[in-house]
C-alpha cells in the first residue's frame, strides 16, 4: 500500500468512525441514563436518511433538508420519548428488547408504504461535489471532508453541551444518579425527554450526511444498529468518550480489514470486541 | 435483571390437562392434515424445539441471548456442507455432529458472553452472532449470501435396513414430534436436578449463588452450551425439512422472533415454549396472509401485535392463565 492510499483509506477510517461515534453517542447515553437497550436505534438512522431523500427531493436543497430534517426528528423523538419509552425505563431489559424490537417492525414497514423498497440516491451538493487531487491519479471527495467535518463540529458540540453547560450538569446528575437529582428539584423527565431527543437527533443527522455517500436503502438501519452496540461494548456503556475512541477504533480496523484481510472483513470487529471483552469485561471506559 | 419474577416452573392440573389434550391432537393430526399442514406444523414442532433450547438461557436462567439463532443456523449449515451433491448421507452421524459443532460454538462464544452481564450481554451475544452472520454471509465458499442446498434428505438406515423414510411428510413429521418430545423431557428433567436448580438460583440472585460457593461462570457456561446444542438440533431439522440453509436463519430477526415466542407462551417451564412457538407461527401466519392486500403489510401488523403485548401483557399467554389462576410456583 503506498503513501496516498493510505491516507485515503485512512480519511475514511476516520469519516466512518466519526459517523459510527453520532450514532453510538446517542445509544450510549440513552443506555447509560435511562437503562434502555434500543434496538430501534438504527432505524432512526434509516429514518434520517430517508427524510434527507424525500426532502432533498423536494426543495432540491440537501442542506436545508438536513436542517428541517433534524428538527423533525426532535420532534419525532420527544414524541416517541412521551408515547412509549418513558414507560419503559424502570422495566426488564428483556421488554425493552420486545418494544423496540416491535418498533423496528414498524418502522420498517411504514417506510415501505411511504418510500417504497427501491434503493434511491441523493445528490451531492453542488459546492461540495470536487474532488481534492491527492496524485495524478488519486483524489479525494469534498463531500467526505465535510461530512468528517460536521461530525467533528457535532462532537464538540456535544462535549461542550455535557462538560460546560447547566443542561449538561443536569445530565451527568442524572446519569450518576437519577433518584437524588430529582430529590434536589430537577425535572429528571424533562431531562430524559431532552436526552432521548438529542440521541435520535444525532442518529438521523448521521443518517442524513451519510445519505449521498451510502445511498438509501431498505434495512440499512440494522447493519449499522449492530456496529453501533459493537461501539457501546468497546467504548463502556454510558461512555461519551469512550463511544469516540470505540467508533475511531472500530472504524480504523473495518476499513483497513476490507483493503488487507477481504476475506475476514466482517469478522475482525468482532474479534476486536472479543478481545476487548476478555480484557475489560465492562469496556474501555466503564462509567 | 429480567426474569426474575417467578416462573411458572410447576404446571398447574388444568394446564397440564391442556397440554395431554393438545399432544394428543399433534398426535393425531397427520391423520387428517393434508401435505401442506403437515409441513407447517412440522416446522412449529421444529421452532419449538429452538425456543423451548433458548428458554432454558432466558426463562431458567435469567440470560437474554440475542443471538441465539447462530447456533441454530450452524447446524443446518453442518448438514449442508455434510450432504454430498448427489446422494444422501446418514442421519445417525450427521446429527450427532450437527449438534456437536453448534455446542462447540456456543462453548467458545459462550466463554466470552456468560461474563457479561444485563445489557452487555444482550449486545455481545447479538454481536457475535452477528460475526456468525458474517462469517457465512461475505465467504462465496460458505454459501454466501444464497446460502446453500441440501439436495437429499438424511437417510436412515441402520447396517442397510431402512427405518423410516424422512422424504414422507408424515415420517418427518413424527420423528419431529418424537425429537420435540424428547427435548421437553430432557429440559424438565435437568430442570428439576442439581444443576437445573442451580442455574434457576443464577435467575433469581447471582450473587447470592457465588456467595454460597458456587461457580455461576461454569454453569452459565454449561447452560449456554446445552442451550446451543439443542438449538442446533431444531437448526438440523430446519435444514432437512427445508432443503436449503441460508444466512436468514441466524439473523437477528430469527433470534428476536425465539425471545417473541417464550415471552407469548411464558418462561421457565419449556410448555410455555412450545405454545409461544405454535401461538407466534399462527400469528405469523395469519397476518401474512390477511386479505385484501393487507397481508403485504404484516411487519405492521407484527409489530404493532408486539408492541401491545408487551405494554399489556408481559408475562404473555401463560402469564394470563397465571393471573386468573392465581398460581403458585
Amino acid at each position: 500500500m503506498d503513501l496516498a492510499t493510505f491516507l485515503i483509506q485512512l480519511l475514511n477510517s476516520v469519516q466512518y468512525g466519526l459517523l459510527l461515534f453520532m450514532l453510538a453517542a446517542g445509544l450510549t447515553l440513552i443506555f447509560g441514563i435511562m437503562g434502555v437497550v434500543n434496538l430501534a436505534h438504527g432505524s432512526f438512522y434509516m429514518l434520517g436518511a430517508y427524510l434527507a431523500y424525500a426532502l432533498s427531493g423536494l426543495w432540491g436543497s440537501l442542506t436545508l433538508a438536513i436542517l428541517v430534517g433534524a428538527l423533525l426528528s426532535v420532534v419525532f423523538g420527544l414524541a416517541l420519548e412521551w408515547l412509549l419509552f418513558r414507560h419503559f425505563y424502570e422495566r426488564d431489559h428483556l421488554d425493552q428488547v420486545l418494544l423496540t424490537f416491535g418498533l423496528i417492525y414498524i418502522f420498517e414497514e411504514l417506510r415501505s408504504m411511504l418510500w417504497g423498497d427501491d434503493v434511491h440516491g441523493v445528490a451531492i451538493p453542488e459546492l461540495l461535489s470536487q474532488s481534492v487531487p491527492l496524485t495524478d491519479t488519486l483524489s479525494y471527495p469534498v463531500y467526505r471532508l465535510a461530512m468528517s467535518g460536521v461530525c467533528v463540529a457535532l462532537a464538540l458540540g456535544l462535549y461542550w453541551v455535557i462538560t460546560k453547560t447547566k443542561l449538561g450538569m443536569k445530565i451527568r446528575a442524572g446519569a450518576f444518579n437519577s433518584a437524588m437529582t430529582e430529590a434536589l428539584g430537577i425535572n429528571i423527565k424533562l431531562i430524559h425527554a431532552v436526552v432521548f431527543a438529542l440521541g435520535v437527533a444525532l442518529a438521523s443527522v448521521a443518517g442524513m450526511i451519510a445519505s449521498p455517500i451510502s445511498s438509501v436503502y431498505p434495512g440499512m438501519g440494522s447493519s449499522v444498529l449492530i456496529m453501533c452496540f459493537v461501539v457501546v461494548v468497546i467504548g463502556g456503556i454510558g461512555s461519551v468518550r469512550g463511544a469516540l475512541i470505540a467508533a475511531l477504533l472500530v472504524g480504523f480496523v473495518d476499513t483497513f480489514g476490507k483493503v488487507l484481510l477481504p476475506s475476514i472483513s466482517g469478522m475482525l470487529v468482532y474479534i476486536l470486541m472479543a478481545a476487548v471483552l476478555l480484557w475489560k469485561p465492562e469496556g474501555l471506559f466503564k462509567q | 435483571m429480567s426474569a426474575m419474577k417467578a416462573n411458572l416452573e410447576r404446571l398447574p392440573k388444568g394446564l397440564q390437562a391442556t397440554l395431554v389434550l393438545a399432544l394428543l391432537c399433534l398426535i393425531a393430526f397427520p391423520f387428517a392434515g393434508s401435505d401442506f399442514y403437515k409441513e407447517m406444523v412440522t416446522r412449529m414442532m421444529i421452532l419449538a424445539i429452538f425456543a423451548m433450547s433458548l428458554d432454558l438461557l432466558q426463562g431458567v436462567t435469567g440470560l437474554v441471548s440475542l443471538g441465539h439463532a447462530a447456533y441454530f443456523g450452524l447446524a443446518g449449515y453442518a448438514l449442508a456442507f455434510l450432504t454430498p451433491e448427489g446422494a444422501a448421507v446418514s442421519l445417525w452421524w450427521t446429527l450427532p455432529v450437527a449438534v456437536l459443532a453448534s455446542s462447540l460454538a456456543a462453548l467458545v462464544i459462550g466463554f466470552f458472553v456468560v461474563r457479561t452481564h444485563g445489557i452487555y450481554f444482550i449486545m455481545v451475544t447479538m454481536a457475535f452472532a452477528q460475526m456468525v452472520y458474517f462469517l457465512f454471509f461475505d465467504n462465496k465458499s460458505l454459501g454466501g449470501s444464497d446460502g446453500l442446498y441440501i439436495n437429499f434428505k438424511p437417510s436412515t438406515s441402520i447396517f442397510g435396513v431402512q427405518t423410516f423414510d424422512l422424504d414422507n411428510k408424515t415420517h418427518f413429521y413424527y420423528f419431529t414430534l418424537v425429537m420435540m418430545l424428547a427435548v421437553y423431557a430432557i429440559l424438565r428433567k435437568l430442570l428439576w436436578s442439581p444443576t437445573g436448580r442451580a442455574l434457576a438460583g443464577i435467575r433469581i440472585n447471582e450473587h447470592r449463588m457465588r456467595a454460597m460457593g458456587y461457580g455461576t461462570f461454569k454453569y452459565k457456561l454449561t447452560a449456554f452450551t446445552i442451550a446451543g446444542g439443542l438449538a442446533g438440533l431444531a437448526g438440523y431439522l430446519q435444514g432437512a425439512q427445508s432443503g436449503f440453509v441460508n444466512p436468514e436463519l441466524m439473523g437477528f430477526h430469527m433470534s428476536a422472533h425465539a425471545i417473541m415466542m417464550l415471552v407469548l407462551g411464558g418462561m421457565g417451564n419449556f410448555a410455555g415454549a412450545i405454545v409461544g412457538a405454535f401461538s407466534f407461527e399462527i400469528l405469523l401466519s395469519l397476518f401474512k396472509d390477511l386479505p385484501n392486500g393487507l397481508g403485504k403489510h404484516w411487519q405492521l401488523w407484527m409489530g404493532t401485535f408486539i408492541v401491545l403485548i408487551v405494554i399489556f401483557a408481559p408475562r404473555g399467554l401463560m402469564g394470563l392463565w397465571e393471573k386468573n389462576k392465581g398460581a403458585q410456583t
